[in-house]
């Protein structure tokens, strides 16, 4: 079963926080569909939130029909986000790998790692929707 | 949805000297709500005029529909209550606390008590006295769900735990909360965990309302706004300036936002909820805003 977690500082509302968790867990097929998620108890129990917000969350997912609660039983998933790639992540991320030992190799820090990475990205994504 | 609290003009004079002054706010039943203000602010004047220790010198507080004062019957069992510090009879075993507020308690849950003391590692034979501060927290707390409130009132309760102490403090509420749909008022001035655990928000300054809402909606509606050096009378029309700070060439602005905010020479940001709190906070008397969710125009800029 998923569990959440809080962070404090990052700005962010803490139902959008649960939110963003289950929708990266579904990207990534950490849940399935007809996987079950924690209980809104469950959950107050794990990262000491209030009630109210858990049940936000849900409630937004609920209305994205990325899950379901079905009355006394629990809430389920109902739609993955995990794409037909998933099957090739293990080799995507092998690649990538490699490719930050040869960025390191060649003087690079991370952040400029990240900076290459993401202008590169953004200049492919320009190039694809051009 | 119906109040679990609500004050009309309520305010509290020792001598010369207000404690709460024309403090009107409602609290929705079933929320878990956070009194937040600096020491002297009111907070727990205004906790103390809700349960009925004290009298008002005007206006007046409704409790689950009743006043505390007049009748008492009607409010009191519905009532939880923890005063600063937890109080305890430090010579009282657990079980003899227990014992007491059986007795004491017509709807008193003795099982649901035994069983968090149980969960919480709690030995009932032990003095009172003798548990850490974390612990005779959680033994008020228990002893106050026990009588199973529909509105529980805590003062400052976070305020002598350690950071531990205060997270399972708050679960066990946020527990109790989940099982009864219980509505609490807590005061503190930690604004830390506060974000997490409550979803309202109450901030008394200079014993009096400053803001009244939904925690979440506070912290959309209100913003930094950044940008060159200019008069703030325009953006003061439309929306509601909290805080402001001039440099030569900068104009920073902390607002309540009541609407879109097209003007572009202004950068808009995010605020964090600690960052609204303190703007709020260090408000002096005088700056009183219209607080709650009653419209108000913003005209109000602080000098």
């Amino acid at each position: 079963m998923i569990e959440f977690y809080l962070d404090a500082h990052s700005g962010v509302a803490p139902y959008l926080q649960i939110v963003h968790q289950v929708k990266q867990a579904l990207r990534l097929g950490l849940l399935e569909v007809g996987d079950q998620l924690p209980t809104v108890r469950e959950v107050v129990a794990q990262i000491t939130v209030n009630p109210n917000t858990v049940l936000k969350a849900y409630r937004e997912l609920e209305h994205e029909s990325l899950i379901a609660s079905r009355p006394g039983r629990g809430t389920f998933v109902q739609r993955t986000l995990a794409s037909d790639g998933l099957a090739s992540h293990a080799a995507l991320r092998r690649s990538l790998v490699r490719w930050l030992h040869s960025a390191s190799a060649a003087g690079l820090d991370s952040e400029s790692v990240l900076a290459l990475f993401l202008s590169t990205f953004q200049d492919t994504q320009k190039e694809e929707t051009a | 949805m119906s109040n679990a609290l609500e004050t009309a003009h309520l305010s509290k004079r020792y001598g010369r000297t207000w404690a709460l002054q024309d403090c009107t706010l409602a609290l929705p039943a079933g929320r878990v709500a956070a009194l937040v203000g600096p020491n002297g602010a009111g907070k727990t004047t205004l906790l103390n005029l809700s349960v009925g220790i004290l009298e008002p010198t005007a206006g007046s507080v409704q409790v689950l529909g009743s006043s505390p004062l007049k009748q008492p019957t009607k409010t009191l069992p519905r009532l939880g209550f923890v005063a600063q510090d937890h109080p305890l009879y430090q010579d009282f075993t657990v079980a003899d606390l227990l014992t007491l507020g059986r007795k004491l308690n017509p709807g008193f849950d003795d099982q649901l008590a035994r069983a968090r003391m149980q969960k919480l590692g709690i030995p009932l034979d032990r003095r009172a006295g003798k548990l850490s501060g974390g612990q005779q927290a959680q033994v008020a707390l228990v002893l106050a769900l026990a009588k199973r409130p529909e509105l529980l009132l805590l003062d400052e309760p976070l305020a002598s735990l350690d950071p531990l102490a205060r997270r399972e403090f708050l679960r066990t509420l946020l527990d109790a909360t989940v099982e009864t749909g219980l509505t609490v008022l807590l005061s503190s001035h930690i604004i830390g965990d506060l974000e997490r655990v409550c979803d309202y928000l109450i901030i008394l300054s200079a014993s009096q309302v400053q803001l009244v809402g939904d925690l979440q909606e506070i912290g959309q509606t209100h913003k930094r706004l950044i940008g060159p050096r200019q008069n703030v009378d325009a953006i003061a029309h439309v929306h509601t300036v909290i805080e402001q700070s001039q440099t030569e060439r900068q104009t920073t602005l902390l607002v309540r936002a009541n609407g879109p905010i097209f003007d572009p020479s202004w950068e808009v940001q995010g605020v964090s909820l600690e960052d609204i709190m303190l703007a709020y906070l260090g408000r002096q008397a005088g700056e009183q805003l219209a607080a709650s969710s009653s419209a108000h125009k913003g005209m109000e800029v602080v000098q």
